[in-house]
């Protein structure tokens, strides 16, 4: 290789006619693979973040247990009142263990799997994100799976334990569409609420204090959702079912399912709709998380 | 020769909100990268300095695609960083050196096998790899140990070793050796040499340390101001900046200041003074002469430092 000739460099002008802009921002590899990429790095840095938990097992045990009587008690005190009324917002106990363990159990889903991505802001803040973004995995995955944390199995089991409580409860008869009515709740229910994680997240992008509003939405959405629709106003309930579509999480399907009125004047069909509003929320949370990265600036240090 | 990198009047400009006033905000640009053009063979060693703020952390971080820039064209081994990012990914190695990429509570050796595995990094190279990098930056006791009760040196030495398991066409390196002592700095620059020579990866080093440049780079870049102001061999550099290395000598006893062709007296405290003589002249005739004529008691010799050869050669440069 022969040493470079000692050239001087004039300190050049703004150059203009080299400003290209490219639009057609479409990457070369498929979705289905970046897919797969993701879920691969996803589980690889999770079973890290495991493995880094235990290292400190006896502060894992506790926090599980912990957040375990949290959420635990979060229910005893809807059990309490019950001791005082019999019907809440006119709903049996039955029925709001239904709804409760619904939403709690979609919420505990979501926040296991990308509830990490609330905190983003730090990472926006501080530039280490600059580290994830070199890597060959797909940044989303490796944000939501950013200390992944197993003691958030502790309200996923509450929230079972008081779903199968409310089912062996309600008095519905368990036709086969009924049946497949509960998965389906659980599974879109966990969708939506994991949009709103990573919608919320992307906020945090341009706003890196926005983690009170996304936990807001998120845990906020959660706990009313916990109560039948009956006991809010009308205009709450419009907002949660039309703006952030928190009702199909457990509100329309539950109440098909119960053959309860739904407060909103809205055709039998809505019920069926979760799927359907669970894809479009994750595909708007995408199309989120994709401008916020876009407008990431990294940090001058 | 092939061009590996390539940079043609690439810009970044951020905006930034300043406070002007209880409430009010102003708006204002940053010019971080202005109107950057360069050329990298593969195989290349490149030192690329300049004064704090000058936009070398920019630079690489639109390098690696981390960074989108606001104008210019950008092509690494022929491919757009920004838009091809994670693709580009799995061909390059990135050490910054305020910011690890380890596993913090986990042993060391953790961290390299979630590369093994993110990377699909074949066996036989993973194991390869990994041998030579234990080998040469001497990690063979630290595998086992949690990265949080690395030294800062160590955890380096680490980092770099993680940025080069699979096989990188080019490493960036973002002040790979601050904080770190002679011989940590030595290793590492040992290690940097042989695996451009050996493997023929291309290095492109940003440092505050002009010796890492001179034992490793032949060709150096200085930007200031997001304009490249040089690009050159070392010793030219010198040369264009006019610099001075200093020889500081101490005297049997307190005498008036040295008068000597080769250097002029900048400083006088007590039985010490400082000499001042151009950089690119040997030290070697200026101390036997000053031996000749005073009572020297011991020297010692103060290379420029880097930024004020920059600073100097700014000045210089735009006539300001
Ligand atoms: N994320 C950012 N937002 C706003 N300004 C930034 C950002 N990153 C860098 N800058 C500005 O761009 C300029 C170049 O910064 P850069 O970090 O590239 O400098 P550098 O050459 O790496 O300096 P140093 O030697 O101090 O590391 C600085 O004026 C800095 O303030
Ligand atoms: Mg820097």
């Amino acid at each position: 290789m022969p040493s470079p000739e000692p050239l001087a460099v004039e300190p050049a002008g703004r150059s203009t006619a080299t400003r290209s802009v490219e639009l057609d921002a479409f990457p070369t590899r498929t979705r289905l693979s970046t897919l797969t990429d993701g879920l691969r790095a996803y589980g690889m840095i999770a079973a890290m973040w495991i493995r880094s938990t235990m290292t400190y097992r006896a502060s894992f045990v506790m926090t599980t247990v912990t957040s375990f009587v949290v959420t635990a008690f979060d229910f005893i005190a809807i059990l309490l009142m019950f001791t005082h009324v019999d019907a809440l917002g006119g709903y049996q106990l039955g029925e709001i263990a239904f709804l409760y363990g619904a939403a709690a159990t979609s919420f505990g889903l979501a926040d296991l799997l990308v509830g990490s991505t609330e905190r983003l802001g730090r990472r926006v803040r501080d530039g280490t994100l600059d580290t994830l973004l070199v890597r060959p995995a797909p940044v989303l995955a490796q944000v939501a799976a950013d200390r992944f944390a197993l003691r958030r199995l502790g309200r996923i089991t509450q929230g079972l334990l008081v779903l199968g409580y409310g089912l062996g409860t309600v008095h519905v008869e368990w036709t086969l569409l009924n049946l497949l009515m509960v998965p389906m709740m659980l599974v879109s229910g966990a969708l939506i609420f994991a949009a709103v994680f990573v919608a919320g997240g992307s906020f945090q992008f341009w706003a890196q204090d926005a983690a009170e509003v996304q936990n807001a939405i998120t845990y906020g959405g959660n706990t009313l959702l916990q109560y039948p629709p009956t006991v809010f106003a009308k205009d709450l309930v419009r907002g949660v079912t039309f703006v952030v579509p928190l009702a199909f999480v457990n509100w329309l399907p539950a109440l098909a399912v119960l053959d309860r009125p739904y407060p909103l004047d809205l055709p039998h069909w809505f019920a069926y709709l979760p799927p359907v509003v669970a894809v479009l929320c994750c595909w708007l949370a995408l199309l989120a998380w994709r401008a916020g990265l876009r407008s990431y600036r990294s940090t001058g240090s | 020769m092939e061009a590996f990198i390539e940079l043609d009047g690439v810009e970044k400009v951020f905006d930034v909100r300043r406070r002007a006033g209880l409430l009010r905000r102003e708006k204002s640009q940053v010019r971080a990268v202005d109107g950057l053009s360069f050329t990298v063979a593969r195989g290349e060693m490149v030192g690329y300095i300049g004064p704090n703020g000058a936009g070398k952390s920019t630079t690489i971080k639109m390098l690696t695609g981390i960074l989108t820039p606001s104008g210019g064209r950008l092509r690494v081994a022929g491919i757009d960083p920004a838009r091809e990012r994670t693709r580009l990914a799995r061909r390059i190695g990135v050490v910054f050196g305020q910011r690890t990429t380890l596993w913090w509570d986990l042993p060391l050796k953790d961290s390299y096998r979630l590369m093994h595995r993110m990377y699909r990094i074949p066996d036989q190279r993973f194991r390869e790899n990994l041998e030579r990098c234990v080998e040469l930056l001497d990690l063979g006791e630290l595998l086992e140990v949690p990265v949080r009760q690395l030294s800062l040196g160590q955890r380096m030495r680490g980092d770099i070793a993680a940025a080069l398991l699979h096989d990188p066409e080019v490493l960036y390196l973002d002040e790979p050796t601050i904080g770190l002592d002679v011989i940590s700095k030595a290793k590492v620059r040992d290690f940097l040499r042989d695996l451009n020579a050996d493997r023929g990866t291309t290095v492109l080093l940003t440092t505050h340390d002009l010796t890492d440049i001179e034992q490793l780079c032949r060709r150096v870049m200085v930007i200031d101001h997001g304009r490249l102001m040089y690009d050159g061999a070392l010793a030219g550099l010198h040369e264009v900046g006019e610099s001075e290395r200093t020889l500081i000598v101490d005297l049997e006893r307190e005498l008036p200041p040295v008068v000597i062709d080769l250097a002029r007296t900048v400083r006088v405290e007590g039985p010490r003074q400082w000499l001042a003589f151009p950089a690119s002249q040997s030290a070697a005739p200026l101390v036997s002469a000053l031996a000749a004529r005073y009572p020297v008691m011991d020297l010692s010799l103060r290379e420029p430092d880097i930024e004020a050869v920059i600073a100097k050669m700014y000045a210089g440069r735009s006539g300001q």
